[in-house]
């Protein structure tokens, strides 16, 4: 290490107007500082058009749970606003909220289910999902008869159904009475309602999809991008937790479609299945259909030795 | 050592804090940014790389992580793998804090501050690696407690933002208490660093464990959901430390002529002997555990040492990174570790980048591959993903030199307040 008091550079004085007398060292320091912040301006440039996609109001938005009427009335008009800017859409955002004493269960009859997929692309196109990657909340698996090892699975079989030597097993989030994709959550971003749906505040969620680790079922997606859909095909009847269309950054799920089936609808992958395997309702009415099948057919859940207590249920004839 | 007893400046043995303290600063700025040819040099390529990484995190938050190759099969990558590397090697730094104040080494106590200096750098490294890998880093906000909604207790990730931002306050303190309390020319008041430096030892095992109960606690990842993550976790951190301590005291010897005894080096090598032995004898049990009991949860194990289905990516590097385990530990445990430098910067090198590998993408990527739903998607970074990493590296490494720049000299008594003032 030299010793600064005996530098060689003291010597050597440079004549500055105002600032007077420096060492060339400092001249030369002064100099590499200003080209290292120059170059540092040049390298987060990209961020000045980030600071165009995100408003001050969107950035100071409070959790869901803090938000009064007034506050969402404002917020839903924003993102109504930035949909028709970014999507050239008229859509309306709305709140609908869970209804007292019911919470939601799910059976597919997999003896049923023939894989057509019409339940997937009901989902796409529901839930203003991204048309470039195609995605959808469900999966349909088409499974060898005579094993139940996903692995053997396929997801991505193109060829007509059913096979006569395959099962298919959709999966999409079971909405699990356990969820470990909350608990695990840093920011409170996704929680369970009443109603038992496990949803996601799109503009609360970081990004950080330590969800996505946790749930043990490939329930949820990110959104690696902002999603691309023509304007003609967003479906503008929107929930604010459930199928607005979400911002780039964020994880999302399926919801049980609660935007419809909070209004007594019923979710759009099971008006669109054409073979009956699909069963939605209220398990705690005990004259529901999704009630009398978990009473009298042989029911399993995928992974039940995880404890998550899925409510999404398989049943064969 | 409160402001109420605030001395004349006359008096040069009880300075005010209020000149001294802003004189300290000014010097310590001054004693970063001088320095030889090669010191310039080398910062102007670490700003460099910075800033490539700077840029190619700019683009990645405008674009989207579309850019990483990450996918909802592989949700996390290089960012968490480095990140989790990191945290090891704050945690490591703690192997010298023990001898010099629980063990009274006094060699060791000497140049003690390299590891508490390296604990800072390896703490932004671990933040910043966070950061890059959040999908929306502007509202990062909300993981302050306060302002944001901080899922504490239940979620490990706010135990982690907890233990690693109180790591890296601790060890600043401590650092920057010691440091100019010497710039003074004073003996520091135990008072005022002892305590922190006992619960630093406590913390430095906190943030290795948690962030390995990270992982550990998910039950639908298998190749984590293993009781011996966290122990594996530590021992490898108490090898990757002190390793990159050792090179950085060589290098010091080697290249800034700084008389560094050859007993701490010592010190350290002893206790990387016993922590690579025990972090092989846990790397043993589990794969014979995965391995001997063939159970469908071992199909991770699997596809990191040989591959599944004609998927392969991680072979390679895990069995490199075995070689340079079983290489380090037998050059270690070689009496000749003890005297020969160069020996020790190989053995040091091997060890650190086998555990680069092994606690880096060799476990963060199997647990994704084959995902929850047995599908074998398989994840390779992408340029940008690189470019991020090493930037973050760069900068971990400039915080470190410019830390060391600063530290050496008060250290050894070559710049104190005494000669600032006198000169002014």
């Amino acid at each position: 290490m030299s010793d600064p008091a005996n530098t060689p550079e003291k010597a050597e004085k440079i004549s500055l107007p105002i600032i007077g007398e420096v060492s060339r060292r400092t001249v030369l320091k002064g100099i590499g500082a200003t080209l290292g912040l120059g170059a540092f301006a040049a390298a987060i440039a990209p961020l000045t058009q980030f600071k165009d996609q995100t408003s001050l109001n969107e950035f100071l938005q409070q959790h869901y749970k803090e938000l009064d009427d007034e506050d969402k009335k404002q917020i839903f008009a924003r993102l109504e606003e930035e949909a028709r800017e970014n999507y050239g859409a008229d859509v309306k955002i709305r709140d609908p909220k869970p209804i007292p004493g019911v919470r939601y269960g799910y059976a597919i009859n997999l003896s049923l289910c023939n894989g057509n997929g019409k339940c997937a692309e009901a989902c796409h196109r529901e839930n203003n999902h991204d048309r470039a990657v195609n995605q959808s909340y469900i999966r349909i698996f088409e499974m060898p008869k005579g094993t139940s090892d996903m692995e053997q699975g396929s997801t991505t079989y193109d060829h007509a159904v059913p096979q006569p030597d395959k099962y298919y097993l959709p999966v999409q989030c079971f909405q699990c009475e356990n969820p470990p994709c909350v608990e695990v959550c840093p920011v409170e971003a996704t929680w369970q309602e009443a109603d038992g749906i496990v949803v996601v505040d799109y503009n609360w969620c970081i990004g950080c999809r330590y969800c996505q680790a946790a749930c043990p079922y490939h329930a949820r997606r990110f959104n690696w991008r902002a999603p691309e859909i023509p304007a003609e095909e967003v479906n503008p009847d929107q929930g604010y937790l459930s199928n607005r269309i979400r911002p780039q950054g964020v994880v999302e799920k399926c919801h049980f479609c609660m935007h419809r089936t909070r209004e007594g609808k019923l979710p759009a992958c099971l008006e669109a299945c054409p073979t009956g395997a699909r069963i939605f309702g209220n398990l705690l009415d005990p004259n529901s259909e999704i009630s009398w099948v978990l009473k009298n057919k042989r029911c399993f859940v995928l992974k039940e030795e995880l404890g998550a207590k899925p409510t999404l249920y398989y049943f064969f004839n | 050592m409160s402001h109420a007893e605030t001395t004349p400046i006359e008096n040069e043995e009880r300075p005010s804090h209020w000149v001294s303290y802003p004189s300290f600063l000014w010097q310590s700025l001054v004693m970063a940014t001088d320095g030889s040819l090669a010191f310039y040099a080398w910062m102007t390529f670490l700003t460099a790389v910075s800033l490539v990484g700077v840029h190619a995190w700019t683009q990645q938050v405008t674009g989207g992580m579309i850019q990483t190759n990450m996918t909802d099969h592989v949700s996390w990558g290089l960012y968490i793998a480095n990140f989790t590397f990191g945290v090891g090697l704050a945690a490591g730094g703690v192997m010298m804090v023990i001898p010099a104040y629980l063990y009274h080494n006094r060699k060791m106590h000497d140049v003690v501050i390299l590891g508490e200096l390296l604990a800072i750098a390896a703490i932004v490294i671990c933040l910043l690696f966070v950061i890059g890998d959040l999908g929306r880093p502007d509202r990062f906000w909300h993981l302050i407690p306060g302002i944001g909604r901080f899922n504490f207790p239940m979620s490990m990730l706010t135990w982690d933002v907890i233990v690693l931002n109180g790591y890296l306050l601790i060890n600043l303190h401590i650092c920057g208490y010691l440091l100019y309390m010497r710039y003074l020319g004073q003996t520091p008041n135990p008072a005022w660093y002892l305590p922190f430096v006992f619960l630093s030892i406590a913390w430095a095992i906190s943030i290795h464990t948690v962030t390995a109960f990270l992982y550990q606690g998910l039950g639908g990842r298998p190749f984590w959901n293993s009781a011996l993550l966290a122990p594996r976790f530590l021992a490898s951190a108490f090898v990757s430390g002190p390793s990159f301590l050792v090179v950085t005291m060589i290098l010091l010897r080697w290249l800034g002529k700084v008389p560094i005894p050859r007993d701490p080096i010592r010190t350290l090598v002893e206790i990387i002997r016993v922590a690579i032995l025990i972090n092989l004898l846990m790397v043993a049990s589990e794969l014979f555990t995965e391995f001997y009991t063939g159970a469908a949860h071992s199909k991770h194990a699997y596809y990191l040492f040989f591959g599944l289905h004609g998927h392969y990516a991680l072979v390679p590097w895990i069995w490199s990174s075995m070689a340079l385990n079983l290489i380090a530990a037998a050059l270690f445990l070689h009496p000749s570790a003890m005297r020969n430098m160069t020996l020790l910067v190989v053995a040091c090198s091997a060890a650190f980048v086998g555990i680069w590998i092994e606690k880096g993408m060799g476990l963060i990527i199997p647990g994704f591959v084959p995902s929850t739903l047995d599908q074998l998607v398989e994840y390779q970074p992408s340029l940008l993903e690189w470019q991020v990493s090493a930037g973050i590296w760069a900068f971990g490494l400039m915080v470190y030199t410019v830390a060391l720049k600063i530290a050496i000299p008060v250290m050894r008594g070559e710049v104190n307040f005494a000669e600032h003032s006198e000169s002014r």
